[in-house]
C-alpha cells in the first residue's frame, strides 16, 4: 500500500477566527477571466459593456496584446450612451450585430456587465434575452456581470458558468459533472483519471464548445476543480445536482482525496482505486520532494487575489513543509473551502477581504520567507527584500492534479531559487 | 457605443496616474472601484518601479452604492493623508465615480486638510490618457505654481516627462546634459521626479523647454501666459530637429557656447556605404503625433527610407498630423482603430513599420519588420541600458533601433542571389535574430492563436487576376521581405494593363515598370 494519507490535524483551520477589515482592496475585477475563458471556450465570444478602463484592463492584465484579434472586445459607453438607455440598448444592438456579421464563427455571445453599466442600470439580461430571439438558433446569447463593483478576480469565470446553468437543458439522467475551467492537458488527465475508475459518462462544465454541452438534473453529482465557484455551486444545486464536498485537487494529497471523495460516491473498489492512482501518486510525490527542497521550513504570506489561497496554503504546508503565517483570500464559503481548512493545521491568521495598507503593515512585521501577491505589489514586495511569487501565475499555469503537483511547488520555489542563485539573500 | 478590440490610450485618469506617479510627495485619491486598482501594475510590472503608485483607491463596491461612497471617499483621503504625509493631494474619480456623481474635489474640501488639494475633472468618456495627463499637471501647475523672481543665471524648465513615458527617462537625461554644455541650467524638471515645492518654483526659469507636447502644452501654454516663460516649440528628435532645437535655445537665450557633437555617429553611420541599402525602403510610420511628426523627417532626411504612409492615434493633433502628410504627398490616417491600422498595412505591404507595440504585432502577423517609436509601451520599452530619443544620443540611437529589425546590406543581397538556398529560405528570416524569424504568410502566420477564419490575413485581393504556376513559383523566390510588394505591385500592374492572368512576363514587365 503506497496511500496511507497524513492524518488530518487534531485541529485545523476550519473554526479559527477569521479578520475582516475593510479598506482599499488591491485586486483584479471579474472581467479578467475573460482571459482564459475565451481561450477554454472556442466558440465564444465576451462582449464587455463598458468604458476604456475596462477595455485597458482586459488589455493590461492580458499582459498586452498577447492575440492578434482574441474573442473578447469592449463596447466602450460614449457620453450619448449615458444620456438614455433606450438609445444604449439600441446601441448594443447595432455592435452585436456588427460583431456577428465579423465573427461568423461565433455560436455563444456573453454579453458581459461592468461598473459603469451597472452603475446606469443598463439591463444586460433584457438584451440578451432579445438578441437570444433574433439571433437563435445560430447563436445564444448569455449575460453575466464581471464588474469590479460586484465580483473579484476570479468571480468572472463564477458568475459566467453561473449563467449558463439556467440554461442547461433538464436530464434524469445520473453523470458527474466536473466544473472549471482548466487547460486542455489537465482536463485530459482527469478525464483519463476519473475513466480508469470506471467513472462515465463525464461532463465538463464550461464544455469546450456549444455542442459539448451537458444536461442537469436531480440525478446529476458534480464536483468543483476551482475553489471560486461559490455562485455556480448554488446554481447547480438549484437545479437540483448535488455536490461533492472535497479539498481541490493540488499536489498529491488533494489530488487523491478529491478523486476519493468522486470514487466513493459511485462506489469505486479500494483496490482499483489504489491500481489506477498508484503510480500517479508515486510520481507526484517524488516530483514535490525534488521541487519543494527549498520550501521546507519556510514562512509564507498570502494577500487575498484568486481564491485558491486556502488550498494553496494546504498543499504547501502539509506536503512541502512550509509555514504559513497570513492566509488571506477575497472570500470564504464553507461549503467550498471548508474540506481544505479542515486539513490546514491551526495556526496562521486566516483573513477574509482586504485593508491593503493593514496587510502590508502586517507583511512587513512578519517578514515571510515568500509573500504571495498580485502584480501591483511584487515589485515594491521584492525592492524590500521579501521575495514574492504573482498570484496571477497560479491561474493561468496548469497545477491541477498528479503530473503538475511537482510544477506548482515549483512554481512557489522558483523565487527563492533566484534568490538564492543570484546571492541577494547574502546581501 | 465603440467596439474596441485593443486600446492605444487608457482613460484619462490613468494619465493622471502617470503624472502622480512621475512626482514625488504627491498623492492621488481616486474614486474608483476595487477592479480599477489593475493599473498599479502598469507602473511595477511595465516599468519596474520599484514603489507602489502614490495613488489610494476608494475600492467602492455595489452594496455601498446605496449607503455613503461620499463618507468611504472621506475615510480614504483621511487615511492617505495620515500615512503618506504627501506634500500636496490631487482628487479624482475613474469613470464609474464619475456616474455617481460624488464630487470628489468638493468633500476633499471640505475636510480642511493643511496641503493643498487640487481636484481633477476627467470626463472619462469623452477624452482619454494623454489627455488626462496633460490636464492633470496643468491643474497642479495652476494651483502650486507662484509667480517668483528669475534666477541670476539662465535657466529653464523641461515640462512633459511622466511616469510610463516612452524613454522619458533618458530624454530628460540627454536634454539636461545638452542645456548645460549651452551654458543654460534646468531650474524644474516635471511632473517626472518634481515634488510639490519644486513646481512652486517654476516661475523663476526664464523660459520653458517642452519635451512632450501631449502631456505638456497646456502647462506651457499656461507659464507662458502668466509667468511670462516663452516655450520651445522643437522636440529635438533626429539629428535635424535636434539642430533646430538648439538654434531655438541659441535664440531663446543669446548662448554661443561651442557645442561637441563628436558623439554624433548616426549621420556617418548614414552616409557609410553599408547603408547604401536603406535607400528608398518604403516605411508605414504610426504613433502618438510627436513622434510620427519627428519620425516621419528621420525616416526621408536621415535614413533615406520613403514613407509610404503615416497617422497618429490622438485626435488632439490630426490637424498636425494631416499638415504634415501632405507635405509627404500622402493622406494621414487618423484613428485609434487597431483593426483599421492593420488593414491599411496590409494593404500598403510597406518594407518595415515605424510604430508602437500595436504595429509590433502587425508586423509580426503579416512578416513585415517594425520598430517601436513611440507609446503605448510594453515592458521592453523600458531598457536597462542608456537608449535615449532625443539630442545626438537619441539619434544614434534611433539609427540602431530602426535598422535591427532589417536584413541587413550584403545579406540583402545574398538574398536575391541564392533564393532557394536552403538556409536563406523564408523562414530563415535575418541572420542576427536567432529563432524570432518572422513566419511567411498565409495560415501558418497565425501562431498568435487567433482563430484562423478572421485572425488570418486577407490576401490581397487576387480574384480579379489569376497567377499562372510558373509566375506563382518565381513570385515564391523572391525574398520574403519584399514578396508582399512585388506581388501588390504585379497585380496593380496587370490591373491597369486589363490583364485577367499573370505569367512570368507579366511578373517581370512589373518589376521593370516599378523598377527605380
Amino acid at each position: 500500500m503506497t496511500n496511507q494519507m497524513t492524518p488530518p490535524p487534531t485541529l485545523g483551520c476550519r473554526q479559527s477566527p477569521v479578520l475582516k477589515q475593510r479598506g482599499q482592496r488591491e485586486v483584479f475585477c471579474g472581467l479578467t477571466g475573460i482571459i482564459w475563458l475565451h481561450r477554454k471556450i472556442q466558440d465564444a465570444f465576451f462582449l464587455v459593456v463598458g468604458s476604456r478602463t475596462c477595455a485597458h484592463l482586459l488589455q493590461s492584465a492580458a499582459g498586452v496584446m498577447i492575440f492578434a484579434e482574441p474573442r473578447f472586445g469592449t463596447a466602450i459607453l460614449e457620453e450619448s450612451d449615458l444620456a438614455g438607455l433606450n438609445d444604449a440598448h439600441a446601441e448594443l444592438d447595432r455592435t452585436v450585430s456588427e460583431l456577428l456579421a465579423r465573427r461568423p464563427d461565433i455560436r455563444q455571445l456573453f454579453l458581459v456587465g461592468s461598473c459603469p453599466s451597472e452603475v446606469i442600470k443598463l439591463d444586460l439580461s433584457r438584451a440578451a434575452e432579445r438578441l437570444t430571439q433574433e439571433y437563435a438558433p445560430k447563436v445564444r446569447v448569455l449575460e453575466y456581470s464581471g464588474s469590479g463593483i460586484e465580483t473579484t478576480f476570479t468571480q468572472g469565470e463564477d458568475a459566467c458558468l453561473a449563467s449558463m446553468v439556467p440554461v442547461l437543458p433538464e436530464t434524469q439522467e445520473r453523470e458527474l459533472v466536473v466544473v472549471g475551467a482548466l487547460p486542455d492537458v489537465v482536463e485530459d488527465q482527469m478525464m483519463g483519471l476519473l475513466n480508469d475508475l470506471g467513472i462515465g459518462p463525464i461532463r465538463v462544465l464550461p464544455a469546450r464548445n456549444i455542442d459539448g454541452a451537458l444536461g442537469i438534473g436531480p440525478n446529476m453529482v458534480f464536483a468543483l476543480t476551482q475553489p471560486f465557484l461559490g455562485d455556480t455551486h448554488a446554481a447547480l444545486e438549484r437545479r437540483g445536482a448535488r455536490h461533492i464536498p472535497a479539498p481541490f485537487p493540488f499536489g498529491e494529497e488533494g489530488t487523491t482525496a478529491w478523486l476519493a471523495a468522486i470514487a466513493k460516491e459511485f462506489g469505486v473498489s479500494a483496490d482499483l482505486f489504489e491500481t489506477v492512482t498508484e503510480a500517479p501518486r508515486r510520481r507526484a510525490r517524488q516530483a514535490i520532494a525534488q521541487a519543494a527542497e527549498p520550501l521546507n521550513a519556510k514562512s509564507i504570506f498570502f494577500f487575498p487575489d484568486s481564491q485558491l489561497e486556502i488550498p494553496l496554503a494546504r498543499f504547501l504546508t502539509r506536503e512541502c513543509g512550509m509555514t504559513p503565517v497570513e492566509v488571506g483570500s477575497p472570500y470564504i464559503h464553507d461549503a467550498l473551502h471548508g474540506p481544505d481548512l479542515d486539513l490546514l493545521p491551526s495556526g496562521p491568521q486566516i483573513s477574509e477581504g482586504q485593508d491593503v495598507d493593514l496587510q502590508l503593515d502586517r507583511c512587513r512585521k512578519a517578514r515571510p520567507d515568500l509573500t504571495v501577491c498580485g502584480l501591483g505589489l511584487a515589485n515594491p514586495l521584492e525592492a524590500e527584500g521579501l521575495s514574492t511569487k504573482w498570484a496571477i501565475e497560479l491561474v493561468f499555469t496548469p497545477v491541477h492534479f498528479y503530473e503538475q503537483a511537482g510544477d506548482l511547488a515549483s512554481l512557489f520555489a522558483r523565487p527563492l531559487r533566484r534568490k538564492s542563485i543570484l546571492g541577494v539573500a547574502a546581501e | 457605443m465603440k467596439l474596441t478590440v485593443w486600446t492605444y490610450e487608457g482613460p484619462p485618469h490613468v494619465g493622471a496616474m502617470r503624472v502622480a506617479t512621475g512626482m514625488k510627495g504627491l498623492h492621488y485619491v481616486l474614486h474608483a472601484p476595487q477592479g480599477d486598482t489593475y493599473a498599479d501594475l502598469l507602473f511595477t510590472m511595465i516599468e519596474r518601479r520599484d514603489h507602489r503608485p502614490p495613488v489610494t483607491y476608494t475600492t467602492f463596491q455595489a452594496r455601498d452604492l446605496g449607503s455613503d461612497t461620499a463618507g468611504l471617499f472621506k475615510t480614504a483621503c483621511q487615511d492617505a493623508y495620515d500615512r503618506f504625509k504627501p506634500e500636496a493631494i490631487v482628487v479624482g474619480a475613474s469613470c464609474t465615480a464619475e456616474l455617481i456623481q460624488d464630487d470628489p474635489g468638493g468633500l476633499a474640501e471640505t475636510m480642511g486638510l493643511d496641503i493643498p488639494v487640487i481636484p481633477l475633472e476627467l470626463p472619462s468618456y469623452q477624452r482619454k490618457e494623454n489627455f488626462g495627463a496633460d490636464e492633470t499637471f496643468f491643474q497642479i501647475v495652476r494651483h502650486l505654481a507662484k509667480p517668483m523672481e528669475k534666477t541670476k543665471r539662465v535657466t529653464c524648465n523641461l515640462l512633459g516627462p511622466t511616469a510610463l513615458g516612452f524613454r522619458h527617462r533618458d530624454d530628460i537625461q540627454e536634454i539636461t546634459n545638452l542645456l548645460y554644455e549651452l551654458g543654460v541650467e534646468v531650474n524644474v524638471t516635471a511632473p517626472m521626479n518634481a515634488t510639490p515645492s519644486d513646481i512652486a518654483k517654476m516661475g523663476q526659469a526664464h523660459f520653458n523647454v517642452l519635451l512632450y507636447p501631449e502631456t505638456g502644452e497646456q502647462a506651457a501654454r499656461y507659464c507662458e501666459r502668466i509667468f511670462d516663460q516663452p516655450y520651445t516649440k522643437v522636440v529635438p528628435i533626429g539629428t535635424g530637429a535636434t539642430h533646430e532645437f538648439i538654434a531655438e535655445i541659441r535664440e531663446l537665450t543669446g548662448s554661443t557656447a561651442a557645442l561637441d557633437t563628436d558623439r554624433l555617429r548616426q549621420t556617418w553611420w548614414s552616409r557609410s556605404v553599408d547603408s547604401t541599402y536603406l535607400t528608398g525602403k518604403r516605411v508605414f510610420i504610426f504613433g502618438d503625433g510627436t513622434h510620427v511628426k519627428t519620425a516621419a523627417r528621420i525616416a526621408r532626411d536621415e535614413m533615406g527610407f520613403e514613407v509610404a504612409g503615416l497617422g497618429c492615434y490622438n485626435r488632439e493633433y490630426a490637424r498636425d498630423i494631416r499638415k504634415l502628410a501632405k507635405d509627404y504627398g500622402l493622406d494621414a490616417l487618423i484613428t485609434d482603430d487597431y483593426l483599421e491600422v492593420e488593414r491599411a498595412i496590409e494593404a500598403l505591404q510597406p518594407e518595415m513599420i515605424l510604430g508602437t507595440q500595436m504595429e509590433r504585432h502587425i508586423g509580426k502577423r503579416l512578416g513585415i519588420p517594425c520598430a517601436v517609436i513611440s507609446a503605448p509601451v510594453h515592458v521592453q520599452d523600458f531598457p536597462a541600458r542608456y537608449s535615449p530619443q532625443m539630442g545626438f544620443e537619441g539619434a544614434n540611437v534611433i539609427f540602431d533601433t530602426w535598422i535591427h529589425p532589417l536584413v541587413m546590406g550584403l545579406e540583402e543581397h545574398l538574398l536575391h542571389m541564392f533564393r532557394e538556398d536552403f538556409e536563406f529560405h523564408d523562414a530563415a528570416g535575418p541572420s542576427h535574430h536567432g529563432g524570432h524569424a518572422p513566419k511567411p504568410l498565409g495560415p501558418a502566420a497565425d501562431e498568435a492563436g487567433s482563430m484562423p477564419a478572421e485572425a488570418a490575413p486577407a490576401s490581397p485581393p487576387t480574384d480579379v487576376v489569376t497567377w499562372l504556376a510558373e509566375a506563382e513559383k518565381e513570385l515564391k523566390k523572391i525574398p520574403f521581405f519584399v514578396r508582399g510588394k512585388a506581388r501588390r505591385n504585379t497585380e496593380t500592374f496587370a490591373a491597369q494593363k486589363g490583364l485577367s492572368e499573370i505569367s512570368l512576363d507579366t511578373l517581370y514587365e512589373a518589376k521593370a515598370h516599378y523598377a527605380r
